[in-house]
């Protein structure tokens, strides 16, 4: 090998060297910046998942077409695909048509007697509906729907069927101007107007024992005469109310099952009636006046009235025009106001949300429906041209109210806080209040940190400033071992084995936090009494191992005389003292236990970051103010602690931040109930403890999914934000110690 | 020292006025912290050993004034005294006036009679108490332990009763259920891991059958092919299943062919198989030797057996094996990561604002609570990421998901992430504890800057590395939120790892030790017979996580001794 040679591999492995320096440079690089990226991601995916509840809906408009019809249409309607629609006119013709271009795909005859005068749906979820007649007979039918998969295609096959026969059924001998009708398992009642008076009747459903038929039994209900015009009638699905409201806005409340006015009064002040339907469920009324309100009203009990019950306003609306056709979702809390010239509004009742607001503009407006998915909009015009929309609206019931404020809820006497996710029902109100839980977070955190910042703090400033360092290299790794242990242990045992031990020996417990420190101190007092021999065994720094059987004997005693305190003091049983003479309800799950069990948790957390910063307080501080006489308490309090206290503050935001976002002691040790009571021997449902429990039932991307996203979230900047005030806290306590 | 001199002559007051109450009272607060860690640790190691202790059984008569008597057998389980009001306000008709009664809890097993597995009794009440040496205790397979007395044994060579004696009787009934339990491995064998094996093919078929079906672009002869292809195997498969059946069939009848007749204490007689009982022992006649071998034997059961009885009885072997396999997942995928990222953060980042502003937040990432890292696991890996995989590589088994569900891979990935800044944390100490002066010299050498990290910081860090990595596995090891959402069950029907072709099932479900705690304290349907094999379940978890951490602690102390020397 020559010199040349030498040289050129030399530069080429020189070459080679660089490469593999600038591809290390580059890797680590990016992989470092990848994976702090990374670690951002949580934060803006928890944001991508939140962020669809608070957009607002979206309309878009489909088609248009005109539909062959006489007259102009008294009620429109369409099948859960929102693919086949239906409607009936006022002459009673019917037709199913296609939603997409108005195609007609059967147009069946109902078995009418007379002309209609009046029409009336049961519900939108049973399809079922009444048209009341010119002889004073109505009829009753069915739009139903057939799906089947033909060549995997989809075909919906529309039909009228006919739940109580073909025939016609009589109500009064007088035109039926009015039309309400209400079908359950046990009876179908009717209530009509047949000149100017109110009709009604029940056909209970008595079934057969042998062959399971059924037969109707028809009674007359004698309905109380009013002073009102009743133009509009309602009857909610218990069959328990019959609503009454006139076109000036008077209503009457009247109970089927006492056949009495219940309740008397106007829905707007000073205005009159546009419309008004049910909510889903058929506990709320939604009201449209006729100067551009809605209100929503239901009934609550009332102790003060005869009848107990009264109509209660629960909060009102503001479109621009007048809401003079209103339509209530199928699925959901929510419903659709529309303008004689097109306005339309969607709201969100719970939620107190305007959703939407937008001019349609396409002439003035006979008849809407919406689809069962609220997700398709029929709106007829009086020239009989039909428009389709699609709506987005995923995620109406959440806002700020509903997340931090009182909500009047549905049959709730009162606005209230309530967390209540799901129901065995459909018609259901999700009750997403935040409040209860995080009362319930912070409750528990609170009760953990009385627990554990007195005993980390002074534990931290003995160990860190008093206690001989021989022990101290033992006693610090011990506690820190602390921080190691599983929460689901101290959960298991703050649930299995602590709850029932402080439930039987609750005297003991409450004996024990006023016995401690007088025995400590007592024990002290008599030590510093010892003659001086004796003590002089002892080296300074060795107090907590003193203390130990101190403490132990103390706690034993205690539990030992817990029995004879409750007999002596709680006559046997102090539960059932606290309760029945105290009036304190009482949890075996409650705050202190989980308050100990967390405390227990967080100790070590507090410990050994004030320890740390205690223990690095220079030395020569406390030196300067021993050598000017101080005694060794006063330097603590007057030169070390002063100095450590941003140290000891951050060590205890930093304690808060896991006790607030702890999940598994409060799963464990807490009944989870939802409740807001601040009672030391109640239990609560955190935040944390909430998603563990729920998130696995819910549907992905449902409200509620991302409702416990929000949940996550909230937790996320709490404990984010607390820790870095702690930490930048630390940071300028680290800078402050550089420069003494 | 100087303080204790002066004290002689100091009152109340003056001690006061030093602080002395303050120092004491500081003191006492370490005492109870201290106390508390130890106190915890004796109950579990208590609760949790005494579990496998072979507990005498006694006989008694038990009598309640105003009430028919009834004899029990039972062990005891805990006692306490209770307030005589107490028991008087529950119902109770006591002829004594103390004010209070000692009660105990005690087993009585034999929960096809009774009803429950424990009974309170007032043991003042309980009479002729005999611990009678020919007393057995059953484990079985279900309906919890057996108590009474062994009668006589049918096998197939024949009929032994009491009159050949009970030495001889006690020694065929150990033989037949060492028999059974032979037949049961054997059984055990051939379901989970031959026919297990067989169904899983078959799986694999159907799915490949559908993707035939799926894929348009396949000529029909191609197509015909492969279906043919699929139907021999499947008709291959087909006939050795029927085989193991027929093998099955007849290893069942051979279990079940002895049986015994057994009598509880109120001399009901009742014969039963032996294939139900696991265990049969004589508690009493136990000598303290005997019952150390059974103590050791049963702890080592609990080691390696799977769980019976919806977890409350048996093992928990697939526990302990989930936890293992998705803390080595977890960290294989942790530790470059968070290497890498500490290493840009101190070695090749730009010290400045920005850097400070990233290592705080890595730092607070660490105090998040793990149940929003679940949360995060659950949307972003399973319903995101894991279902975009299964629309991409899984099409023939949807709708049914593969890792658009939680699982094994999910668990650790997420559990990754949640301990990431421990390793970035750690390892980011380590490097800043390499004294400038080596890195200096060994750029003066010549040495580029990726050789420097290569061969001088790199591993000169591994012990901190090291550490961060073991306090990672602690973590990961004891956390359980985060993994009810990701991916753990109550009872995962096979382990993640086994014979079948890829051997390594990262989509299956998996059991966790602390679920485990979870699980079988709340959620199972008899906590109370359940209790004891929670408490070791718990002690084990303790024993693992205490042991990573001591020797975290120890690498941490043997690094810094090294660079000590290296300062000087």
């Amino acid at each position: 090998m020559n010199h040349s040679e030498v040289r050129a591999t030399a530069s080429a492995q020189r070459r080679w060297r660089q490469i593999k320096d600038m591809m290390t440079t580059t890797t680590i690089t990016a992989g470092g910046i990848g994976v702090l990226l990374s670690i951002l991601l949580i934060f803006f995916y928890l944001l991508y998942e939140i962020m669809p509840l608070f957009r607002t809906a979206g309309i878009e408009s489909h088609s248009h077409y005109s539909l062959q019809s006489d007259s102009p249409a008294i009620f429109l309607a369409m099948e859960e695909q929102a693919e086949v629609g239906f409607r009936i006119s006022e002459s009673g013709q019917v037709l199913f048509f296609q939603v997409a271009d108005g195609k007609v795909v059967l147009e069946p005859d109902l078995p009418l007697s007379a002309p209609v005068r009046s029409f009336a749906l049961e519900s939108e979820d049973s399809r079922v509906f009444a048209l009341g007649m010119e002889d004073g007979n109505f009829a009753i039918a069915k739009h139903d729907y057939k799906v089947s998969y033909p060549g995997d295609q989809r075909l919906i096959t529309p039909s009228v069927s006919y739940p109580y026969g073909e025939d016609p059924l009589f109500l009064s001998d007088s035109p039926i101007t009015q039309l309400a009708i209400r079908d359950s398992e046990e009876a179908l009642v009717v209530v009509g107007v047949a000149d100017n008076h109110l009709v009604g009747r029940r056909w209970n459903k008595e079934e057969d024992f042998l062959s399971d038929e059924i037969t109707l039994v028809d009674e007359t209900l004698n309905l109380p005469t009013l002073d009102i015009n009743a133009d509009r009638l309602l009857i909610g699905p218990t069959q328990q109310w019959l609503y009454v409201v006139s076109n000036e806005g008077d209503y009457r409340l009247i109970s089927l099952r006492t056949l009495k006015i219940a309740d008397r009064g106007r829905l707007f002040e000073d205005a009159g009636l546009s419309d008004v339907r049910f909510l889903l469920g058929g506990i709320s009324l939604i009201a449209s006046s006729d100067d551009g309100r809605v209100a929503q009203w239901f009934v609550v009990r009332d102790k003060a009235r005869e009848s107990g019950y009264r109509m209660q306003f629960v909060r009102d609306f503001k479109a621009k025009k007048v809401a003079s056709n209103l339509v209530t979702e199928h699925r959901r809390k929510g419903f659709i106001t529309l303008s004689d010239d097109g306005e339309l509004n969607i709201f969100h009742s719970t939620s107190e949300r305007r959703l939407l607001r937008e001019d349609l503009d396409i002439g003035n407006i006979q008849s809407i429906a919406i689809g069962p998915r609220a997700d398709t909009l029929l709106v007829e015009t009086v020239d009989r041209e039909i428009h389709t929309y699609a709506i987005e609206n995923e995620h109406p019931e959440v806002s700020w109210s509903v997340l931090w404020s009182k909500i009047w809820y549905e049959s709730y006497p009162e606005p209230s806080y309530v967390w209540q996710s799901s129901a065995a029902n459909n018609d259901f109100e999700p009750k997403y209040s935040f409040a209860p839980l995080a009362f319930g977070t912070l409750k528990a955190a609170f009760y953990a940190m009385l627990i554990a910042a007195p005993l980390a703090i002074c534990g931290a400033i003995y160990t860190a400033y008093f206690m001989a360092p021989a022990l101290r290299r033992k006693v610090k790794p011990l506690i820190e071992l602390m921080e190691a242990l599983p929460t689901v242990i101290l959960g298991f045992l703050a649930g299995l084995w602590l709850a029932p031990f402080i439930e039987r020996n609750m005297p003991a417990v409450m004996s024990i936090f006023i016995v401690m420190p007088i025995g400590i101190l007592l024990f002290a007092w008599l030590w510093s009494r010892l003659p001086v021999g004796l003590r002089s065994k002892v080296p300074e720094g060795w107090h907590p191992v003193l203390l130990a059987p101190v403490i132990i004997f103390i706690v034993l005693g205690c539990v030992e005389a817990s029995a004879p305190m409750e007999r002596a003091f709680f006559a046997g049983d102090m539960r059932a003292w606290l309760t029945n003479d105290l009036g304190i309800s009482f949890d075996q799950r409650n705050a202190m236990v989980v308050g100990i069990a967390m405390g227990f948790a967080v100790i070590p957390t507090i410990f050994s970051i004030a320890e740390d910063a205690i223990f690095s307080v220079p030395k020569h501080l406390s030196y300067g103010s021993l050598a000017l006489g101080a005694t060794t308490w006063q330097s603590l309090v007057g030169v070390v602690m002063p100095t450590a206290s941003p140290g000891i503050f951050s060590a205890l935001m930093i304690g808060m931040g896991r006790a607030v976002g702890e999940t598994m002691i409060v799963l464990m040790a807490t009944g989870n109930t939802p409740i807001m009571d601040a009672n030391i021997f109640e239990g609560m449902r955190t935040l944390a403890a909430n998603i563990a429990v729920e998130i696995g039932e819910t549907e992905v991307d449902s409200s509620h999914y991302r409702v416990l996203f929000l949940a996550a979230f909230v937790l996320f900047m709490f404990t984010f934000i607390v820790n870095t005030v702690a930490e930048t806290v630390r940071q300028r306590l680290r800078q402050r110690y550089g420069n003494l | 020292m100087t303080t204790l001199h002066k004290n002689e002559t100091d009152g109340l007051r003056a001690w006061f006025k030093r602080g002395e109450p303050m120092i004491w009272i500081n003191a006492s607060a370490v005492t109870v912290s201290t106390l508390a860690v130890i106190g915890l640790l004796v109950l579990l190691a208590v609760r949790g050993f005494s579990h496998f202790w072979p507990a005498d059984v006694f006989v008694a008569e038990y009598q309640l004034p105003g009430e028919g008597s009834a004899v029990l057998m039972a062990e005891r389980v805990e006692s306490e005294s209770v307030a005589i009001e107490q028991l008087r306000s529950a119902g109770f008709k006591l002829d004594t006036e103390d004010p209070f009664i000692e009660r105990e809890l005690v087993k009585i097993g034999n929960r096809d009679v009774y009803g429950s597995d424990f009974r309170w009794v007032l043991t003042r009440y309980l009479k002729e108490v005999d611990y009678p040496v020919d007393a057995v205790v059953m484990e079985r397979r279900e309906w919890g332990n057996f108590y009474g007395f062994l009668k006589a044994l049918n096998t197939g060579d024949g009929r032994t009763d009491l009159s050949q004696g009970d030495a001889e009787l006690w020694q065929a009934f150990q033989h037949s259920i060492e028999r059974a339990e032979t037949i049961h491995e054997d059984i055990e064998r051939i379901e989970k891991k031959d026919i297990g094996a067989i169904n899983y093919r078959l799986e694999k078929l159907r799915l490949k059958e559908r993707g035939l079906e799926l894929d348009t672009d396949l000529s029909d002869t191609v197509r015909q092919q492969r279906q043919m292809e699929i139907d021999a195997e499947i008709a291959e498969l087909d006939a050795k299943y029927e085989v193991l059946q027929r093998e099955l069939r007849e290893l069942y009848q051979q279990w079940n062919r002895d049986t015994f007749i057994a009598a509880t204490v109120a001399g009901d007689e009742r014969e039963l198989r032996v294939s139900t009982v696991v265990k049969a022992f004589r508690p009493n006649a136990m000598s303290g030797f005997d019952k150390v071998v059974f103590y050791v034997k049963k702890f080592g059961d609990f080691l390696t057996d799977e769980p019976r009885e919806a977890n409350t009885e048996g093992g928990i072997f697939p526990a302990i094996f989930g936890t293992v396999i998705m803390v080595l997942i977890m960290s294989v995928l942790v530790t470059p990561f968070g290497v890498v990222a500490a290493v840009y953060l101190r070695e090749y980042a730009k010290q400045g604002v920005m850097t400070r502003i990233v290592r705080i937040a890595v730092n607070n990432l660490a105090g998040v609570p793990s149940i929003v890292y679940g949360v995060f696991g659950l949307g972003f890996f399973i319903y995101f990421i894991g279902a975009e995989i299964d629309q991409a590589l899984f099409a023939e088994a949807l709708p049914s998901p593969t890792f658009g569900t939680p699982g094994l891979l999910w668990a650790s990935v997420t559990l990754a992430l949640l301990t990431l800044p421990v390793v970035i944390v750690a390892t980011e100490e380590g490097l800043s504890r390499i004294p400038r002066n080596l890195r200096e010299g060994s750029l003066a050498l010549g040495a580029t800057k990726a050789e420097t990290l290569w061969r001088v910081v790199l591993p000169m860090t591994s012990p901190a590395m090291m550490t961060g990595l073991i306090l990672a596995v602690a973590r990961a090891a004891g956390e359980v939120a985060p993994l009810m959402l990701v991916g753990v069950v109550k009872l995962a029907p096979s382990l993640p790892v086994d014979g079948n072709f890829p051997y390594f099932h990262l989509d299956q479900k998996f059991m966790h030790l602390g679920f485990h705690i979870y699980d079988v304290g709340f959620q199972s349907p008899n906590v109370e017979a359940a209790r004891p094999l929670v408490y070791a379940t718990a002690l084990l978890l303790v024993v693992i996580i205490a042991l990573l951490n001591l020797s975290a602690v120890a690498l941490r102390n043997h690094l810094r001794e090294k660079y000590k020397s290296l300062e000087m």
